[in-house]
């Protein structure tokens, strides 16, 4: 869906040019934060310790604003409030399916109405370049609380001809209290994947946010009471991840948490599930995604898409197309071009519309990329392009391609989450299979091949959660994604999304 | 001529609602008639409609034909947005919606409180619910034998003719026209000539909303003619009609003789509507009234015979009598009406035949039985005890307000009674014993089966009929199969993996 919203109305183009400017609206640069504090049962609080935390404009380094610090004592107070509006005979309990798929398309509506706005600050506080807030992530939120909108009145249970005098049906119902923590790298986006499907079934939200990206999820908070969710069903603490997201993790209260970050902390997750009340889990960790490029494929597209599939997002997606496998016969001239491709890849001020990529999310981040580059050249990978920092101001980073890279080196093997491309060689496609396949990781891959038996051989062989072919970061909401091995547990989105959000009760009754 | 009757501030209408709507446009009849539509609360004429026939169904199977092509902006739109158009219209009815209960309530005669209340929101709800379907219709990838890689297609079917009846007329044409689209097929559909004008006015609507040129054509007029041509219509894949069982049998056979398109039926019924002794005694007399009167007995679910057991039978009577001589009939307009007239001259004399018939047959007239001396088509609501299941009013579809009463001793007894009938549509259970409830629904031949209530629907349920009131089920999930052609893609691959 990234690749469809660029590729239909402007067909092979991955920056945003001069003449896309005048679907665009002029950003204000300087959007005004209306919402910086803990939102429970549709009200505002500040946080039990009084404590507050900046939130950084990653192209400046300078603080937006400061934000309400939630921890274990507001966790306490959102979870309560979660757990009230989920009683037997709440409001929320007592809607009709139906009216809870119309609030859902409500919110959508007001997204949509606010849509410059969200993308302003979206920008602002996470540094993705405005245009493509505005046209991919914006619109795509829209899209997926649509879409569960409309699943809320058609998530059916059965009845079952079970053997003898008994009539015998499923309920779908709710699991009750959820905990859902969010990223940073697409903060509305990965918040509307995870209320879409927890509110169509009926369930209640206890949300904690990146800390880096806090502002546009309370925004939407907003939005959510405007429309009319009775208060306790979404609540949102703003907070730092030891504190109010472990609290999450490990609160006897909470029926289900639902992780999307960095496998380590996936781990942290899952043990916390297992020392307390062993809540479900579902997560969406991290990934090493092998792109594989077949001497057959469309150079010029294989090219372009392997450049997008890397450098989106400033190349922090849980999905990066992070070792490009590419087939011996081409491999020379695919490094070239690619290199061409990065040297032409425009770094800037997220605001200007000729930006193609903004500034990484944080410090933390930023040295962490440079870290990797480091190891990439000490190990002996051969440093193409780029390789330090972009600017003076800023966490940006140049575009860099890295050749030769050998599947032992670290660049190879860990999730780097930065604007840095990795480009191996393969010869036979037995081995390319091998080699993808052995990673820890599982969460996405591609095939660029013109053949349609290659292209099934080697899909069919992978072992990851979505397998493109010819195309890379192809999203629909009606898609499942979710990843094997340690990429993940579950999957969200389409109708897969709501068996994590579902707990089934069988009800067999006697007949005389 | 209309809007001077209308109660209301009626928003102007720019284009016309007497037209035919052909590719999101208004035409004239190709052979120039027009007919009336009247207002059955009073017997005036309301206005003057195109009459279309078989040449204009001809130019609209075209229009139809034309958007389904393969390549078209209908076939190349994402489901999704299929989805988005139709919600589009669900707001646009609600934007409307009174302006479009007032002017069902002129056409049909059915209560503004009825029409506005129920009828809209039915109308607005069943677009939306099938809006959300659009993009979940989802086919399967199969583990077939051999190095195969299989999967399915749910595609549209085509050019889809759908004939809708008077009784319901903007909720009939929800139901049909909600997964037509979701499905994404093109419409050709013919409203009741007693009530198209609501009808005429979605066009509007579906054109405001952006559906492209062709995907709904709306085309008014007769079942003999304009309805007889989109049954037998070599350039139409399916057809789907609501009406009665007589001319379900018409529209069969026009399939079975033209080109074999798929049907599908929702007809009559008699519907039985079963009280036992322990049944919560005032909901079920209530519930009995009102499934026998809703919308003055026009509806296919109508219970129209009630089964009483034996020992609350005398009581029952009685106060199902009481409450039928306290239904307000009257005025639509009036606040205070619980009951319209009859839909037209032609459906009120039947009503009042049928009523002869019982009388000169040997029930008992409890109360009502005649036409009351005012204009429009009105008659009494009317009770009938006594009845045996013999009688022409046990047997066959009233669709007026008259209510019959039979008794019954055991349960074997009361099923089987209640089964012998060439309808199977609906039926209720009111009891507050579960075996019993349990028990007597699964025996009972009905796609609907009530426990101790009636009428309860809703567009997420499949509703149709066993026997002679139908093939095939509308609504819910399942309504989507009826729209829908399965193709099997069966690709060579090698190297099978599980």
């Amino acid at each position: 869906m990234l690749r469809t919203v660029f590729s239909r109305p402007f067909p092979q183009v991955f920056r945003i040019s001069a003449c896309q400017h005048s679907t665009i609206p002029a950003p204000n640069v300087h959007p005004d934060v209306h919402y910086n504090k803990i939102f429970i049962n549709n009200e505002w609080h500040d946080a039990v310790s009084k404590k507050k935390f900046p939130t950084i404009n990653p192209a400046t380094g300078e603080v937006i604003c400061h934000v309400a610090e939630g921890d274990k004592a507001d966790v306490e107070k959102a979870v309560k409030a979660a757990k009230d509006a989920f009683k037997l005979g709440s409001p929320w309990r007592r809607m009709d399916a139906s009216h809870r798929g119309l609030l859902l398309s409500r919110l959508a509506d007001c997204i949509e109405r606010d849509a410059a706005y969200l993308a302003e600050l979206e920008t602002l506080d996470n540094g993705k370049p405005y245009a493509v807030s505005y046209t991919v992530d914006v619109p795509m939120v829209v899209k997926c609380l649509r879409y569960y909108a409309g699943w809320a009145d058609k998530w059916e249970g059965k009845t079952i001809p079970i053997d003898g005098d008994y009539f015998c049906y499923t309920r779908h119902e709710p699991i009750g209290v959820c905990g859902q923590i969010i990223p940073w790298n697409f903060p509305l986006l990965m918040q509307a994947w995870k209320l879409g499907p927890v509110l169509a079934t009926g369930n209640t939200v206890v949300m904690k946010v990146a800390e880096q990206t806090p502002l546009t999820a309370l925004y939407v908070a907003s939005l959510i009471k405007e429309v009319g969710f009775p208060a306790g069903v979404v609540n949102i603490v703003p907070g730092m991840g030891p504190t109010a997201g472990a609290a999450i993790a490990s609160h006897m209260d909470v029926d289900k948490v639902a992780f999307t970050g960095s496998t380590e902390v996936g781990h942290l997750i899952m043990k916390a599930s297992s020392t307390s009340n062993l809540k479900k889990v579902t997560l969406e960790l991290g990934g090493k995604s092998p792109n594989i490029v077949l001497s057959d494929a469309n150079m010029e597209e294989a090219v372009e898409q392997s450049h997008f599939a890397l450098f989106f997002n400033q190349g922090q997606c849980c999905c990066a197309g992070s070792r490009t496998y590419v087939q011996e016969s081409i491999y020379d001239e695919f490094v070239e071009r690619s290199v061409e491709r990065a040297k032409k890849r425009i770094v800037g001020d997220p605001f200007n519309f000729n930006t193609e990529q903004g500034p990484q999310v944080d410090e933390e981040q930023f040295q962490k990329i440079l870290g990797y580059i480091s190891s990439g050249k000490r190990e002996g990978a051969k440093l193409m392009c780029g390789g330090g920092p972009a600017a003076d101001r800023g966490y940006f980073i140049q575009p860099t391609i890295f050749g030769d890279v050998k599947d032992d080196m670290t660049i190879a093997r860990e999730e780097i989450f930065g604007p840095v491309m990795q480009i191996l060689k393969f010869k036979s496609l037995e081995e390319v299979i091998e080699r993808a396949n052995d990673s820890k990781y599982g969460l996405a891959a591609a095939v660029f091949t013109k053949n349609i038996d290659k292209a099934h051989y080697i899909s069919n062989g992978l072992r990851a959660g979505t397998v493109w072919i010819n195309c890379y970061d192809v999203f629909g909401v009606q898609a499942p994604f979710g990843g094997y091995k340690a990429s993940g547990i579950g999957r969200e989105l389409g109708e897969y999304g709501l068996d994590n959000y579902t707990e089934v009760k069988t009800m067999p009754s006697r007949l005389s | 001529m209309a809007k001077k009757c209308l109660p209301l501030n009626i928003p102007h209408v720019s284009e016309p609602l007497e037209g035919i709507f052909i590719n999101n446009e208004w035409h004239d009849s190709v052979s120039g008639k027009v007919f009336s539509t009247y207002n059955p609360a009073t017997g005036e004429k309301i206005c003057d409609v195109q009459e279309a026939d078989k040449a204009d169904v001809d130019k609209a199977v075209q229009a139809a034909r034309l958007a389904f092509s393969l390549g078209s902006v209908w076939r190349k739109m994402d489901a999704s947005e299929r989805g988005r158009l139709l919600f589009k219209l669900a707001n646009l009815v609600e934007r409307d919606s009174a302006y479009l209960a007032t002017l069902e309530s002129l056409d049909t005669g059915k209560p503004f409180l009825s029409s506005f209340f129920v009828d809209l929101q039915g109308t607005i709800k069943t677009f939306r619910y099938f809006a959300g379907w659009a993009d979940k219709i989802h086919g399967s990838t199969i583990p077939t034998d051999g190095e195969y890689f299989t999967l399915t297609r749910h595609e549209p079917i085509g050019v889809c003719g759908q004939i809708v009846p008077w009784n319901f007329p903007l909720v009939m044409t929800a139901w049909k026209l909600g997964p037509a689209l979701s499905c994404g097929n093109t419409v050709v559909l013919k409203p009741a000539e007693q009530t198209p004008l609501t009808c005429l006015y979605i066009g509007a609507l579906i054109k405001e909303a952006g559906f492209p040129p062709g995907v709904v054509n709306i085309l008014p007029g007769y079942g003999p003619t304009a309805g007889a041509a989109i049954a037998s219509h070599m350039g139409i894949d399916k057809v789907a009609f609501t009406g009665s069982t007589e001319v379900g049998k018409l529209i069969q056979e026009a399939a079975g003789k033209s080109n074999l398109k798929r049907v599908t039926l929702e007809l009559g019924g008699k519907n039985p509507n079963i009280i036992f002794a322990d049944a919560d005694f005032e909901l079920a007399v209530e519930q009995a009234h009102q499934g026998v009167f809703f919308n003055s007995g026009q509806c296919c679910t109508a219970g129209s015979r009630i089964f009483v057991e034996e020992p609350i039978y005398e009581e029952f009577v009685r106060r199902s009598v009481e409450r039928a001589q306290r239904r307000t009939v009257g005025n639509p307009f009036d606040p205070t009406t619980e009951q319209g007239p009859q839909v037209s001259a032609e459906q009120q004399s039947r009503v009042l035949e049928l009523i002869q018939s019982g009388i000169t047959e040997g029930a008992k007239l409890e109360c009502g039985g005649k036409a009351p001396p005012s204009k429009g088509f009105f008659v009494e609501p009317t009770v009938f005890s006594d009845v045996q299941d013999h009688m022409r009013i046990a047997k066959e579809e009233i669709f007026g307000p008259v209510q019959q009463i039979m008794k019954f001793k055991t349960i074997e007894e009361v099923i089987e009674r209640a089964n012998n009938t060439e309808y199977g549509l609906a039926a209720a259970v009111f009891t507050t014993d579960l075996n019993k409830a349990m028990n007597v629904s699964a025996a009972l031949q009905a796609g609907t089966v009530w426990i101790n209530c009636y009428n309860a629907l809703s567009c997420q349920c499949p509703f149709g009929g066993f026997k002679m009131s139908g093939n095939g089920r509308e609504l819910g999930e399942i309504g989507l199969k009826e729209y829908t052609e399965v193709k099997t893609i069966t690709m060579k691959m090698s190297g099978k993996k599980s």
